[in-house]
Protein backbone atom coordinates (compact mmCIF):
# COMPACT_ATOMS: atom_id res chain seq x y z
CA UNK A 1 0.00 0.00 0.00
CA UNK A 2 1.42 3.35 -1.05
CA UNK A 3 1.47 6.56 0.90
CA UNK A 4 2.30 9.92 -0.50
CA UNK A 5 4.99 11.60 2.20
CA UNK A 6 3.86 15.20 2.12
CA UNK A 7 7.54 16.78 3.08
CA UNK A 8 9.75 14.14 1.49
CA UNK A 9 7.51 14.58 -1.84
CA UNK A 10 7.46 10.82 -2.47
CA UNK A 11 4.84 7.71 -2.02
CA UNK A 12 6.60 4.88 0.06
CA UNK A 13 4.92 1.63 0.98
CA UNK A 14 3.82 1.85 3.86
CA UNK A 15 4.45 -1.61 4.85
CA UNK A 16 8.21 -1.48 4.06
CA UNK A 17 8.30 2.02 6.44
CA UNK A 18 6.19 -0.15 9.27
CA UNK A 19 8.91 -2.84 8.81
CA UNK A 20 11.86 -0.76 9.23
CA UNK A 21 10.88 0.59 12.17
CA UNK A 22 10.02 -2.59 13.49
CA UNK A 23 13.35 -3.43 12.65
CA UNK A 24 15.79 -1.08 13.85
CA UNK A 25 13.21 -0.53 17.33
CA UNK A 26 13.94 -3.92 18.09
CA UNK A 27 17.74 -3.76 18.10
CA UNK A 28 17.10 0.09 19.71
CA UNK A 29 15.66 -1.62 22.56
CA UNK A 30 17.26 -5.08 23.18
CA UNK A 31 20.75 -2.91 23.06
CA UNK A 32 19.36 0.63 24.78
CA UNK A 33 20.67 2.54 21.42
CA UNK A 34 18.57 5.40 19.18
CA UNK A 35 19.50 2.69 16.13
CA UNK A 36 19.89 6.19 14.29
CA UNK A 37 23.00 4.95 12.56
CA UNK A 38 21.01 2.60 10.89
CA UNK A 39 17.87 4.30 10.46
CA UNK A 40 19.22 6.90 8.37
CA UNK A 41 21.23 4.91 5.72
CA UNK A 42 18.11 2.78 5.60
CA UNK A 43 15.52 5.92 4.88
CA UNK A 44 18.35 7.29 2.09
CA UNK A 45 18.59 3.94 0.30
CA UNK A 46 14.45 4.03 -0.20
CA UNK A 47 15.05 7.57 -1.86
CA UNK A 48 14.28 9.82 1.24
CA UNK A 49 16.42 12.93 0.30
CA UNK A 50 19.61 12.31 3.42
CA UNK A 51 18.21 16.03 5.30
CA UNK A 52 14.64 14.68 5.37
CA UNK A 53 15.65 11.31 6.58
CA UNK A 54 17.89 12.98 9.68
CA UNK A 55 15.11 15.09 10.55
CA UNK A 56 12.38 12.93 10.61
CA UNK A 57 14.49 9.95 12.20
CA UNK A 58 15.39 12.12 15.28
CA UNK A 59 11.68 11.99 16.02
CA UNK A 60 11.54 8.35 15.40
CA UNK A 61 14.21 7.90 18.05
CA UNK A 62 12.51 10.40 20.46
CA UNK A 63 9.65 7.53 20.40
CA UNK A 64 11.30 5.00 20.80
CA UNK A 65 13.49 5.52 23.44
CA UNK A 66 10.66 7.40 25.62
CA UNK A 67 8.80 4.01 25.34
CA UNK A 68 12.35 2.20 26.24
CA UNK A 69 12.88 4.82 29.17
CA UNK A 70 9.17 4.10 30.82
CA UNK A 71 9.82 0.43 30.51
CA UNK A 72 13.44 0.60 32.09
CA UNK A 73 12.02 4.07 34.58
CA UNK A 74 9.59 1.03 35.90
CA UNK A 75 12.37 -1.23 36.57
CA UNK A 76 14.26 1.36 39.08
CA UNK A 77 17.06 1.12 35.81
CA UNK A 78 17.68 4.90 35.41
CA UNK A 79 20.41 6.87 37.04
CA UNK A 80 18.51 10.22 36.92
CA UNK A 81 21.02 12.73 38.82
CA UNK A 82 23.62 11.01 36.85
CA UNK A 83 21.47 11.78 33.70
CA UNK A 84 21.10 14.83 34.18
CA UNK A 85 24.63 15.44 34.71
CA UNK A 86 25.24 14.28 31.49
CA UNK A 87 22.62 15.89 29.24
CA UNK A 88 23.99 19.58 30.97
CA UNK A 89 27.49 19.24 29.10
CA UNK A 90 25.26 17.16 26.46
CA UNK A 91 23.54 20.35 25.19
CA UNK A 92 26.82 22.76 25.09
CA UNK A 93 28.10 19.98 23.05
CA UNK A 94 25.34 19.55 20.59
CA UNK A 95 25.60 23.63 19.94
CA UNK A 96 29.00 23.60 19.17
CA UNK A 97 28.50 20.68 16.99
CA UNK A 98 25.66 22.47 15.13
CA UNK A 99 28.07 25.45 14.72
CA UNK A 100 30.81 23.33 13.20
CA UNK A 101 28.25 21.49 10.79
CA UNK A 102 27.42 24.68 9.23
CA UNK A 103 30.73 25.68 8.92
CA UNK A 104 31.65 22.33 6.95
CA UNK A 105 28.72 22.58 5.00
CA UNK A 106 30.07 26.27 3.22
CA UNK A 107 33.05 24.06 2.43
CA UNK A 108 30.79 21.32 0.61
CA UNK A 109 32.42 18.56 1.65
CA UNK A 110 30.50 17.68 4.38
CA UNK A 111 29.16 14.39 2.79
CA UNK A 112 32.68 13.29 2.81
CA UNK A 113 33.29 14.52 6.65
CA UNK A 114 30.42 12.47 7.57
CA UNK A 115 31.48 9.42 6.04
CA UNK A 116 35.17 9.24 7.91
CA UNK A 117 33.61 10.22 10.63
CA UNK A 118 31.23 6.92 10.91
CA UNK A 119 33.83 4.95 9.34
CA UNK A 120 36.30 6.03 11.61
CA UNK A 121 34.47 6.16 14.99
CA UNK A 122 32.04 3.00 13.87
CA UNK A 123 35.01 0.63 13.10
CA UNK A 124 36.98 1.60 15.98
CA UNK A 125 34.22 0.99 18.95
CA UNK A 126 32.75 -1.93 16.95
CA UNK A 127 36.45 -3.41 17.42
CA UNK A 128 36.98 -1.82 21.10
CA UNK A 129 33.66 -3.45 21.79
CA UNK A 130 34.01 -6.77 20.63
CA UNK A 131 37.31 -6.82 22.01
CA UNK A 132 36.59 -6.59 25.34
CA UNK A 133 33.32 -8.49 25.20
CA UNK A 134 35.02 -11.60 23.83
CA UNK A 135 38.01 -11.66 26.20
CA UNK A 136 35.01 -11.28 29.31
CA UNK A 137 33.39 -14.12 26.97
CA UNK A 138 36.73 -16.31 27.60
CA UNK A 139 37.24 -15.59 31.29
CA UNK A 140 33.38 -16.90 31.65
CA UNK A 141 34.64 -19.91 29.95
CA UNK A 142 37.17 -20.56 32.19
CA UNK A 143 35.24 -20.12 35.32
CA UNK A 144 36.93 -16.31 35.91
CA UNK A 145 34.53 -13.80 37.23
CA UNK A 146 33.24 -11.54 33.99
CA UNK A 147 34.23 -8.17 35.52
CA UNK A 148 37.44 -7.19 33.81
CA UNK A 149 38.96 -5.52 36.92
CA UNK A 150 38.59 -6.45 40.56
CA UNK A 151 36.33 -3.45 42.50
CA UNK A 152 38.03 -0.96 44.18
CA UNK A 153 40.59 -1.06 41.13
CA UNK A 154 41.27 2.54 40.11
CA UNK A 155 42.22 3.62 36.75
CA UNK A 156 43.11 7.34 36.01
CA UNK A 157 39.88 8.42 35.72
CA UNK A 158 38.92 7.89 39.13
CA UNK A 159 41.72 10.38 40.28
CA UNK A 160 40.30 13.13 38.66
CA UNK A 161 38.84 15.56 41.05
CA UNK A 162 35.66 17.05 41.95
CA UNK A 163 34.28 13.60 42.86
CA UNK A 164 30.36 13.05 42.56
CA UNK A 165 28.52 9.70 44.68
CA UNK A 166 25.63 8.44 42.11
CA UNK A 167 23.72 5.97 44.82
CA UNK A 168 21.41 4.36 41.80
CA UNK A 169 24.51 3.09 39.66
CA UNK A 170 26.58 2.50 43.09
CA UNK A 171 29.52 4.76 41.52
CA UNK A 172 31.52 7.77 43.07
CA UNK A 173 33.38 9.29 40.24
CA UNK A 174 35.11 12.75 39.11
CA UNK A 175 32.31 15.23 37.20
CA UNK A 176 34.97 16.12 34.86
CA UNK A 177 34.71 12.58 32.67
CA UNK A 178 30.95 12.87 33.33
CA UNK A 179 30.67 16.36 31.69
CA UNK A 180 33.43 15.21 28.75
CA UNK A 181 31.54 12.09 27.89
CA UNK A 182 28.33 14.18 27.72
CA UNK A 183 29.76 16.76 25.68
CA UNK A 184 31.43 14.53 23.09
CA UNK A 185 28.10 12.79 22.58
CA UNK A 186 25.99 15.97 22.10
CA UNK A 187 28.77 17.10 19.34
CA UNK A 188 29.21 13.68 17.85
CA UNK A 189 25.16 13.54 17.81
CA UNK A 190 24.73 16.89 16.24
CA UNK A 191 27.79 16.27 13.42
CA UNK A 192 26.24 12.88 12.85
CA UNK A 193 23.04 13.44 12.61
CA UNK A 194 22.88 10.28 15.86
CA UNK A 195 21.09 9.88 19.00
CA UNK A 196 24.94 8.65 20.01
CA UNK A 197 23.81 5.17 22.49
CA UNK A 198 25.86 3.20 21.18
CA UNK A 199 28.92 5.28 22.24
CA UNK A 200 27.18 6.50 25.20
CA UNK A 201 27.13 2.75 26.71
CA UNK A 202 30.33 1.74 26.44
CA UNK A 203 32.08 4.85 27.48
CA UNK A 204 29.50 4.44 30.50
CA UNK A 205 30.81 1.13 30.98
CA UNK A 206 34.42 1.32 30.76
CA UNK A 207 35.28 5.12 31.94
CA UNK A 208 32.72 5.52 34.55
CA UNK A 209 31.76 1.04 35.62
CA UNK A 210 28.46 2.17 35.72
CA UNK A 211 27.04 -1.28 35.90
CA UNK A 212 25.06 -2.72 33.69
CA UNK A 213 21.81 -2.63 35.51
CA UNK A 214 21.82 1.37 34.68
CA UNK A 215 23.82 2.10 31.83
CA UNK A 216 21.19 1.18 28.92
CA UNK A 217 18.01 3.56 30.77
CA UNK A 218 20.19 6.21 31.79
CA UNK A 219 21.37 6.45 28.34
CA UNK A 220 18.07 6.29 26.78
CA UNK A 221 17.51 9.40 28.93
CA UNK A 222 20.12 11.41 27.35
CA UNK A 223 19.05 9.86 23.77
CA UNK A 224 15.37 10.92 24.64
CA UNK A 225 16.33 14.32 25.16
CA UNK A 226 18.39 14.99 22.75
CA UNK A 227 16.40 13.63 20.12
CA UNK A 228 13.36 15.49 21.01
CA UNK A 229 14.82 18.89 20.83
CA UNK A 230 16.52 17.76 17.58
CA UNK A 231 13.13 17.45 16.03
CA UNK A 232 12.23 20.73 17.24
CA UNK A 233 15.44 22.37 15.78
CA UNK A 234 15.20 20.41 12.90
CA UNK A 235 11.68 21.88 12.37
CA UNK A 236 11.51 25.34 13.36
CA UNK A 237 15.07 25.88 11.14
CA UNK A 238 14.94 23.61 7.90
CA UNK A 239 11.80 22.69 7.90
CA UNK A 240 12.29 19.01 7.06
CA UNK A 241 10.65 17.07 9.48
CA UNK A 242 8.47 14.60 7.66
CA UNK A 243 5.39 13.98 10.48
CA UNK A 244 4.15 11.10 8.01
CA UNK A 245 6.96 9.53 7.69
CA UNK A 246 8.38 10.05 11.54
CA UNK A 247 4.66 8.21 12.84
CA UNK A 248 4.37 5.23 10.38
CA UNK A 249 8.40 5.05 11.64
CA UNK A 250 7.70 5.24 15.34
CA UNK A 251 4.71 3.28 15.26
CA UNK A 252 7.24 0.28 14.07
CA UNK A 253 9.70 1.41 16.17
CA UNK A 254 7.98 1.00 19.56
CA UNK A 255 6.46 -2.20 19.20
CA UNK A 256 9.91 -3.15 17.96
CA UNK A 257 11.57 -1.82 21.00
CA UNK A 258 9.19 -3.24 23.41
CA UNK A 259 9.92 -6.98 22.44
CA UNK A 260 14.15 -6.05 21.81
CA UNK A 261 14.26 -4.59 25.90
CA UNK A 262 13.18 -8.12 26.66
CA UNK A 263 14.98 -9.50 24.97
CA UNK A 264 17.99 -7.37 25.91
CA UNK A 265 17.23 -7.84 29.33
CA UNK A 266 16.97 -12.17 28.80
CA UNK A 267 20.77 -11.54 27.61
CA UNK A 268 24.13 -11.83 29.45
CA UNK A 269 25.95 -8.58 29.58
CA UNK A 270 29.02 -9.74 27.69
CA UNK A 271 26.82 -11.33 25.23
CA UNK A 272 24.92 -8.18 24.25
CA UNK A 273 28.32 -6.68 24.11
CA UNK A 274 29.52 -8.36 21.38
CA UNK A 275 26.26 -8.73 19.12
CA UNK A 276 26.64 -4.78 19.96
CA UNK A 277 30.08 -4.49 18.61
CA UNK A 278 29.75 -6.79 15.68
CA UNK A 279 27.00 -4.73 14.56
CA UNK A 280 28.63 -1.06 14.90
CA UNK A 281 31.34 -2.79 13.22
CA UNK A 282 29.88 -3.86 10.56
CA UNK A 283 28.16 -0.76 9.64
CA UNK A 284 31.46 0.96 10.01
CA UNK A 285 32.67 -1.28 7.45
CA UNK A 286 29.82 -0.70 4.76
CA UNK A 287 30.66 3.14 4.96
CA UNK A 288 33.64 2.04 4.30
CA UNK A 289 33.25 0.24 1.66
CA UNK A 290 31.16 2.85 0.07
CA UNK A 291 34.20 5.32 0.49
CA UNK A 292 36.71 3.19 -1.54
CA UNK A 293 34.43 1.30 -3.73
CA UNK A 294 34.11 2.45 -7.16
CA UNK A 295 30.64 3.98 -7.50
CA UNK A 296 27.85 2.96 -9.70
CA UNK A 297 27.53 6.81 -10.83
CA UNK A 298 30.77 8.88 -10.51
CA UNK A 299 27.84 12.08 -10.90
CA UNK A 300 25.55 12.90 -8.49
CA UNK A 301 22.64 15.71 -8.19
CA UNK A 302 22.07 18.64 -5.32
CA UNK A 303 19.30 20.79 -5.55
CA UNK A 304 20.38 24.11 -4.48
CA UNK A 305 17.59 26.61 -4.78
CA UNK A 306 13.99 26.59 -6.17
CA UNK A 307 12.98 29.80 -8.32
CA UNK B 1 5.71 53.99 -51.16
CA UNK B 2 8.30 51.35 -52.25
CA UNK B 3 10.02 52.29 -48.49
CA UNK B 4 6.43 51.76 -47.00
CA UNK B 5 6.04 48.70 -48.74
CA UNK B 6 9.36 47.58 -47.45
CA UNK B 7 8.90 48.70 -43.94
CA UNK B 8 5.43 46.89 -43.93
CA UNK B 9 6.88 43.70 -45.47
CA UNK B 10 9.54 43.71 -42.37
CA UNK B 11 7.20 43.71 -40.08
CA UNK B 12 4.79 40.98 -41.80
CA UNK B 13 8.43 39.27 -41.68
CA UNK B 14 8.91 40.10 -37.70
CA UNK B 15 5.35 38.70 -37.21
CA UNK B 16 6.15 35.71 -38.98
CA UNK B 17 8.87 35.14 -37.29
CA UNK B 18 6.72 35.20 -33.87
CA UNK B 19 3.53 33.68 -34.83
CA UNK B 20 4.57 31.64 -38.07
CA UNK B 21 2.71 31.27 -41.07
CA UNK B 22 -1.60 31.66 -39.97
CA UNK B 23 -3.12 29.20 -42.29
CA UNK B 24 -3.21 27.11 -39.38
CA UNK B 25 -4.36 26.91 -36.27
CA UNK B 26 -4.17 24.99 -32.90
CA UNK B 27 -6.47 24.04 -30.42
CA UNK B 28 -5.92 22.16 -27.92
CA UNK B 29 -7.73 21.13 -24.42
CA UNK B 30 -5.65 19.40 -20.96
CA UNK B 31 -8.05 16.37 -19.73
CA UNK B 32 -6.75 17.91 -16.14
CA UNK B 33 -5.56 21.14 -15.43
CA UNK B 34 -5.02 20.98 -11.55
CA UNK B 35 -2.99 17.62 -10.33
CA UNK B 36 -4.20 17.27 -6.95
CA UNK B 37 -0.95 15.68 -4.77
CA UNK B 38 -3.55 13.54 -2.52
CA UNK B 39 -1.91 10.66 -0.26
CA UNK B 40 -2.61 8.16 -2.49
CA UNK B 41 -0.66 10.05 -5.00
CA UNK B 42 1.73 7.81 -7.16
CA UNK B 43 2.17 9.38 -10.36
CA UNK B 44 -0.63 10.72 -13.05
CA UNK B 45 -0.41 10.06 -16.64
CA UNK B 46 -2.85 13.43 -18.54
CA UNK B 47 -3.84 13.65 -21.86
CA UNK B 48 -3.95 16.78 -24.40
CA UNK B 49 -6.22 16.68 -27.07
CA UNK B 50 -6.05 19.07 -29.94
CA UNK B 51 -6.98 19.74 -33.32
CA UNK B 52 -5.51 21.29 -36.36
CA UNK B 53 -7.75 23.95 -37.92
CA UNK B 54 -7.46 26.00 -41.35
CA UNK B 55 -7.11 29.73 -40.50
CA UNK B 56 -9.92 32.00 -41.77
CA UNK B 57 -10.17 32.50 -45.02
CA UNK B 58 -7.75 29.43 -45.88
CA UNK B 59 -9.71 26.28 -46.63
CA UNK B 60 -6.75 23.56 -47.60
CA UNK B 61 -4.72 21.94 -44.97
CA UNK B 62 -1.19 20.21 -45.56
CA UNK B 63 -1.05 16.33 -46.18
CA UNK B 64 1.33 15.67 -43.43
CA UNK B 65 2.25 17.21 -39.93
CA UNK B 66 4.07 16.67 -37.24
CA UNK B 67 3.56 18.09 -33.62
CA UNK B 68 5.89 18.38 -30.84
CA UNK B 69 4.46 19.26 -27.33
CA UNK B 70 7.12 20.46 -24.33
CA UNK B 71 6.33 20.65 -20.81
CA UNK B 72 8.19 22.44 -18.27
CA UNK B 73 8.28 22.55 -14.48
CA UNK B 74 9.01 24.89 -11.92
CA UNK B 75 12.18 26.50 -12.51
CA UNK B 76 14.99 25.64 -10.05
CA UNK B 77 18.84 25.40 -9.50
CA UNK B 78 21.00 22.39 -9.10
CA UNK B 79 24.28 21.25 -8.69
CA UNK B 80 25.89 18.36 -10.68
CA UNK B 81 28.58 16.57 -8.91
CA UNK B 82 31.50 14.25 -10.28
CA UNK B 83 33.45 11.97 -7.62
CA UNK B 84 37.02 11.41 -8.19
CA UNK B 85 39.71 9.29 -6.26
CA UNK B 86 41.76 11.02 -3.90
CA UNK B 87 43.99 8.91 -1.72
CA UNK B 88 42.24 5.87 -2.49
CA UNK B 89 38.61 7.73 -1.26
CA UNK B 90 36.19 8.91 -3.75
CA UNK B 91 35.75 12.86 -3.05
CA UNK B 92 33.84 15.26 -4.84
CA UNK B 93 36.07 17.18 -6.79
CA UNK B 94 34.23 18.96 -9.21
CA UNK B 95 30.91 20.57 -9.48
CA UNK B 96 28.34 22.74 -12.31
CA UNK B 97 25.67 24.53 -11.22
CA UNK B 98 22.43 24.40 -13.59
CA UNK B 99 21.35 27.64 -13.09
CA UNK B 100 17.16 27.77 -13.83
CA UNK B 101 16.38 24.69 -15.27
CA UNK B 102 12.77 22.89 -15.45
CA UNK B 103 12.53 20.81 -12.48
CA UNK B 104 10.41 18.54 -14.95
CA UNK B 105 11.14 18.49 -18.75
CA UNK B 106 8.86 16.36 -21.22
CA UNK B 107 9.64 17.01 -24.76
CA UNK B 108 6.55 14.62 -26.81
CA UNK B 109 6.15 13.99 -30.17
CA UNK B 110 4.48 11.89 -32.98
CA UNK B 111 8.02 10.65 -34.22
CA UNK B 112 11.66 11.19 -33.76
CA UNK B 113 12.62 14.95 -33.37
CA UNK B 114 15.99 14.33 -35.67
CA UNK B 115 13.13 13.45 -38.42
CA UNK B 116 10.74 16.23 -37.99
CA UNK B 117 13.15 19.07 -38.89
CA UNK B 118 16.33 20.14 -39.61
CA UNK B 119 19.44 20.63 -36.46
CA UNK B 120 19.43 24.66 -36.70
CA UNK B 121 15.60 24.55 -36.66
CA UNK B 122 15.26 21.84 -33.81
CA UNK B 123 17.90 24.08 -31.92
CA UNK B 124 16.27 27.61 -32.39
CA UNK B 125 12.88 25.97 -31.10
CA UNK B 126 14.61 23.82 -28.50
CA UNK B 127 13.25 21.18 -29.67
CA UNK B 128 14.57 17.68 -28.30
CA UNK B 129 16.71 17.09 -24.82
CA UNK B 130 20.11 17.37 -26.82
CA UNK B 131 18.55 20.79 -28.03
CA UNK B 132 16.75 22.50 -25.15
CA UNK B 133 18.85 25.43 -23.06
CA UNK B 134 20.38 24.17 -20.07
CA UNK B 135 22.58 27.67 -18.59
CA UNK B 136 25.17 26.59 -16.48
CA UNK B 137 27.32 29.02 -14.52
CA UNK B 138 30.73 29.38 -16.14
CA UNK B 139 32.52 31.95 -14.03
CA UNK B 140 29.88 35.38 -13.98
CA UNK B 141 28.39 34.01 -16.99
CA UNK B 142 25.32 31.56 -17.78
CA UNK B 143 25.65 29.76 -21.23
CA UNK B 144 24.61 26.27 -22.04
CA UNK B 145 27.54 24.46 -23.52
CA UNK B 146 27.99 21.78 -26.25
CA UNK B 147 26.11 19.05 -26.28
CA UNK B 148 28.46 16.21 -25.19
CA UNK B 149 29.86 18.44 -22.47
CA UNK B 150 29.91 15.28 -19.52
CA UNK B 151 28.01 17.42 -16.82
CA UNK B 152 25.35 18.27 -19.58
CA UNK B 153 25.34 14.65 -20.27
CA UNK B 154 25.54 13.69 -16.14
CA UNK B 155 22.69 15.76 -15.68
CA UNK B 156 19.77 15.07 -18.46
CA UNK B 157 21.06 11.27 -17.51
CA UNK B 158 20.29 11.09 -13.75
CA UNK B 159 17.06 13.78 -14.37
CA UNK B 160 15.71 11.10 -17.22
CA UNK B 161 16.58 8.03 -14.20
CA UNK B 162 14.55 10.26 -11.91
CA UNK B 163 11.87 10.15 -14.56
CA UNK B 164 11.65 14.35 -14.43
CA UNK B 165 13.70 14.49 -18.00
CA UNK B 166 11.69 12.56 -20.92
CA UNK B 167 11.66 12.72 -24.94
CA UNK B 168 9.48 10.14 -25.84
CA UNK B 169 9.29 10.14 -30.06
CA UNK B 170 5.98 8.28 -30.02
CA UNK B 171 3.62 9.98 -26.91
CA UNK B 172 1.66 12.15 -29.66
CA UNK B 173 -0.76 10.19 -32.26
CA UNK B 174 -2.57 11.52 -34.84
CA UNK B 175 -6.23 10.36 -34.36
CA UNK B 176 -7.06 11.47 -37.90
CA UNK B 177 -4.64 13.30 -39.73
CA UNK B 178 -6.00 16.45 -38.35
CA UNK B 179 -6.92 15.28 -34.59
CA UNK B 180 -3.92 14.51 -32.14
CA UNK B 181 -3.77 13.48 -28.45
CA UNK B 182 -0.39 13.35 -26.62
CA UNK B 183 -0.02 11.69 -22.94
CA UNK B 184 2.33 13.59 -20.23
CA UNK B 185 3.56 11.27 -18.12
CA UNK B 186 3.71 13.09 -14.92
CA UNK B 187 5.79 10.77 -12.09
CA UNK B 188 5.08 9.99 -8.97
CA UNK B 189 8.06 12.85 -7.88
CA UNK B 190 6.80 15.09 -9.31
CA UNK B 191 7.49 18.72 -8.19
CA UNK B 192 4.41 21.21 -7.36
CA UNK B 193 3.91 24.50 -8.91
CA UNK B 194 2.35 26.18 -12.31
CA UNK B 195 3.68 23.70 -15.33
CA UNK B 196 3.90 25.70 -19.19
CA UNK B 197 2.87 23.47 -22.19
CA UNK B 198 3.96 23.95 -25.33
CA UNK B 199 3.01 22.85 -28.55
CA UNK B 200 4.46 23.40 -32.07
CA UNK B 201 3.08 22.14 -35.27
CA UNK B 202 5.71 21.08 -37.92
CA UNK B 203 4.90 20.93 -41.54
CA UNK B 204 7.80 19.98 -44.27
CA UNK B 205 10.63 20.48 -41.44
CA UNK B 206 9.13 24.29 -40.25
CA UNK B 207 6.91 25.03 -37.81
CA UNK B 208 3.52 26.31 -38.82
CA UNK B 209 1.65 26.56 -35.49
CA UNK B 210 2.40 27.10 -32.19
CA UNK B 211 -0.23 27.48 -29.14
CA UNK B 212 0.20 27.30 -25.36
CA UNK B 213 -1.86 25.98 -22.15
CA UNK B 214 -0.55 25.26 -18.58
CA UNK B 215 -0.89 22.93 -15.84
CA UNK B 216 -1.03 23.46 -12.23
CA UNK B 217 0.12 20.32 -9.31
CA UNK B 218 -1.04 20.81 -6.33
CA UNK B 219 -0.61 19.17 -2.91
CA UNK B 220 -4.18 19.47 -1.21
CA UNK B 221 -6.16 17.82 1.88
CA UNK B 222 -3.80 16.81 4.23
CA UNK B 223 -0.47 16.24 2.17
CA UNK B 224 -0.96 20.61 1.67
CA UNK B 225 -2.19 21.36 5.50
CA UNK B 226 1.04 19.28 6.81
CA UNK B 227 3.19 20.70 3.94
CA UNK B 228 2.01 24.37 5.01
CA UNK B 229 2.25 23.92 8.83
CA UNK B 230 5.91 22.64 8.29
CA UNK B 231 6.67 25.90 6.24
CA UNK B 232 4.75 28.44 7.76
CA UNK B 233 4.86 27.02 11.76
CA UNK B 234 8.10 25.39 11.76
CA UNK B 235 8.47 25.58 15.74
CA UNK B 236 4.92 24.42 16.71
CA UNK B 237 4.86 21.67 13.90
CA UNK B 238 8.15 20.45 15.30
CA UNK B 239 6.90 20.75 18.71
CA UNK B 240 3.65 18.88 17.71
CA UNK B 241 5.76 16.04 16.47
CA UNK B 242 7.40 15.99 18.94
CA UNK B 243 4.38 15.46 21.29
CA UNK B 244 2.99 12.97 18.69
CA UNK B 245 6.22 10.90 19.44
CA UNK B 246 6.59 10.68 23.36
CA UNK B 247 2.25 9.65 22.88
CA UNK B 248 3.29 7.05 20.69
CA UNK B 249 6.12 6.25 22.89
CA UNK B 250 3.52 6.22 26.15
CA UNK B 251 0.99 4.20 24.48
CA UNK B 252 3.25 1.50 23.19
CA UNK B 253 4.84 1.22 26.89
CA UNK B 254 1.14 1.15 28.58
CA UNK B 255 -0.63 -1.09 25.64
CA UNK B 256 2.60 -3.77 26.50
CA UNK B 257 3.19 -3.03 30.01
CA UNK B 258 2.88 -6.80 31.87
CA UNK B 259 2.79 -6.86 35.69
Amino acid sequence: MQIYLPIADMPVNIFLVLGMGLAVGYISGMFGIGGGFLMTPLLIFIGVTPAVAVASVASHIAASSFSGAINYWNRRAIDVPLALMLLSAGILGTATGVWLFTELRALDQLDLMIGLSYVTLLTVVGAMMIYESLRAVVRARKGMPATLRRPGSHTWVHGLPIKVRFKRSKIYVSAIPVWGIGFLIGFVGAIMGIGGGFLLVPMLIYFLRVPTATVIGTSMVLTLVTMASATVMHAATNHLVDAVLALILMVGGVVGAQFGARTGQKMRGERLRLLLGVLVFAVGLRFAYELVASPDDLFSIRHVGVE
Amino acid sequence: MMRRFALTFFIAMLAWDATPAAAERLVVSLSNHRVAITSSFVGEDLVLFGTIEPDAGKTTLRPGYDLVVTVTGPLQTLRTRRKQRVLGIWVNVDSREFVRVPSYLAILSNRPASQIAPLDTLRRLQVGLDNFLLPQRIGPDLADTVRDDPFRLAFVRLENQQRLYSEIGTAVTFLTPTVFRAAIPLPSNVPTGNFAIDVKLFADGAMVARTNTALEVTKTGFEQYVADAARDNGLLYGLATMLMALLTGWIASVVFRRD
